[in-house]
């Protein structure tokens, strides 16, 4: 589905992202643990198109979308939910969701539906300026927006960044269940193992933008990975 | 001369229908500001840039209506009673796809680069003018009114108010509702609305802002194109006849609150007010000047303009 290679990464002069490589397929969700700071976002960024590549290759099904935009990577079947969630916090929650929608798309009215389904709390919101919802409901609203598009391969950014525990379950059964329901390939980042662990079917520990550790799911080595997230 | 002076030699009465005529007479004054500043605050709003040529696409739409005016009495004489209507149209068409290409071929390669737009968009309309000298001559061209346009309506004995006055402020009131129904309910409005507040964000959820820029540049050039359109009923044309308002424009979309549509429309009513009715007591640059200062001083106060959009993050 998505496949990652050889990646590195640059702010100008300082590299930030060294040589990653990874692979994620249809029904399968793949975690990138990390401490602040060591390259998850821009990673992220470099995926959905916002950072250009040094030198490396991202592709879509076998197509080449490296040197693609932003907008082209989300027509291709890629979405993205960034960190701290960045809804447009002056348009109303249906503004927000249709952002994210193709107007070409002939199941419009169908994919507003199931997102709305999926949220009861945004179908209530849905006149309301996406700026006055709580930080739970934006997050709930970017991962709308993203789904909206019909993606086969959803980006995550810290999806439980700032969110109670009882929201972060909802959260990890949700993307269970959109993987299942939806053939999504999933990537997130995280800092919360609990949260991973019940996802992930692969998970990677970047440090200072390189992958040090990988662990497929049935043998996650907690202990070790704990220690990679430790200050 | 004080400015109870200016005042003295009119009865009561007479100033009355002076501040009403005079006001009504602002009205044509307000519609031509309220057109070229809606085009130029969108252009702004959207790109942060001053589109300085925003005065020769009021020139291209008024050529353009001067053109179709010169065929029809040519070829179709009984059509002058309509003509006006497609000229508007046609007007918008003109200036809109003369954006689109002067943003496709220079305006999109500067957009990190405000300060050069200036001098690019101010390159254009040197150019666009001598264009239109080559075209049309330096002389002053005009369009002929329907007769419906001309001629006035009278409220009162003393008051009379012109009726291509009355027909300028209709297209400037519909073409502001326009405006306000794409920018809230179209697709592309959305798309607009989104790229303003998050422009990078507005990429990765799957909008092409560099595609919306375009639009966005050429529809602002448009609605200059229709402003240009109904400038014929009120003047004559020439190819600086665009230029001569540009600074007014920018005086407008400043003291409007740059990115407020409402500020916009009240900031070019009350500066097209104050304009025409200081006109008539002092001369053209007297009336300038004191409505320059009364922007001025008002903006030490509100320095946000008259109103300003309250982003929260
Ligand atoms: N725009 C930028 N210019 C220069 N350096 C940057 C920029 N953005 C991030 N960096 C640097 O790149 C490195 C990785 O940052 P990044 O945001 O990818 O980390 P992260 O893993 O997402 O951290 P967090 O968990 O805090 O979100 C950091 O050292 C950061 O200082
Ligand atoms: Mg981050």
């Amino acid at each position: 589905m998505i496949s990652v290679n050889k990646l590195n990464v640059a702010y100008g002069q300082s590299a930030i992202i060294h040589d990653i490589s990874l692979q994620a397929e249809e029904k399968e969700i793949v975690a990138v643990m990390g401490k602040n700071g060591m390259g998850k976002t821009t990673l992220m960024k470099s995926l959905i198109g916002l950072l250009r590549p040094v030198s490396g290759s991202i592709e879509l099904d076998g197509v080449d979308v490296t040197a693609w935009e932003s907008y082209q990577r989300v027509a291709q079947g890629i979405a993205y939910v960034p960190q701290g969630r960045q809804i447009f916090s002056q348009l109303t929650v249906e503004e927000n969701i249709l952002t994210g929608l193709d107007p070409k798309s002939p199941q419009k009215i169908q994919l507003f539906e199931e997102v709305y389904a999926m949220f009861n709390v945004l179908y209530d919101m849905r006149k309301r300026k996406g700026g006055n919802l709580s930080g739970g409901q934006q997050q709930q609203l970017a991962i709308a927006r993203a789904l909206v598009s019909e993606p086969k391969v959803l980006l995550l950014d810290e999806p439980t960044e700032g969110i109670q525990p009882s929201i972060i379950k909802d959260i990890a059964r949700l993307l269970n269940e959109i993987k299942e329901t939806k053939n999504l390939a999933i990537i997130v980042t995280e800092q919360v193992l609990s949260f991973t662990v019940d996802i992930a079917d692969r998970m990677f520990v970047i440090e200072s933008g390189r992958f040090q550790h990988e662990d497929v799911r049935g043998s996650i080595n907690e202990e070790k990975i704990k220690a990679f997230l430790s200050v | 001369m004080g400015i109870t002076n200016i005042f003295s030699g009119y009865t009561g009465e007479e100033l009355l229908s002076i501040f009403t005529m005079q006001g009504f007479s602002s009205l044509s004054l307000f519609s031509v500001f309220l057109l070229m500043a809606l085009g130029l605050a969108i252009i702004f709003g959207q790109m942060k840039i001053i589109n300085m040529a925003h005065g020769e696409f009021l020139t291209a739409g008024a050529y353009t209506t001067v053109i179709m005016s010169d065929m029809v009495v040519k070829y179709m004489p009984g059509l002058l009673p309509y003509y006006f209507i497609f000229a508007i149209i046609a007007a918008f068409i003109v200036a809109f796809a003369l954006g689109y290409i002067v943003e496709l071929s220079l305006v999109r390669f500067l957009y990190k680069r405000p300060l050069d737009t200036l001098l690019a968009t101010w390159g254009v309309s040197m150019i666009l003018q001598q264009g239109f000298r080559l075209v049309f001559g330096g002389r002053e061209d005009s369009a002929n009114l329907p007769d419906w346009l001309m001629g006035s309506w009278y409220p009162t004995e003393t008051i009379a108010i012109p009726l291509n006055g009355l027909f300028l402020l209709g297209t400037s009131v519909v073409v502001t509702l326009l405006v306000y129904f794409l920018l809230f309910r179209s697709r592309w409005g959305l798309c607009v609305r989104a790229t303003v507040l998050n422009r990078e964000m507005s990429n990765a959820v799957g909008i092409n802002s560099k595609r919306i820029d375009r639009l966005t540049f050429a529809f602002g050039c448009g609605i200059a194109g229709v402003a240009g359109a109904v400038f014929t009923t009120i003047g004559s044309v020439s190819p600086a006849a665009g230029s001569l308002y540009i600074v007014d424009t920018f005086i407008v979309v400043v003291f409007g609150g740059a990115g407020s549509l409402l500020g916009t429309i009240f900031s070019a009513f009350g500066i097209a007010q104050l304009q025409s009715i200081m006109e008539f007591f002092l001369t053209g640059v007297l009336a300038k000047v004191f409505v320059l200062l009364s922007v001025v001083g008002i903006l030490m106060i509100r320095p946000q303009g008259l109103r300003s959009n309250k982003v929260r993050e």
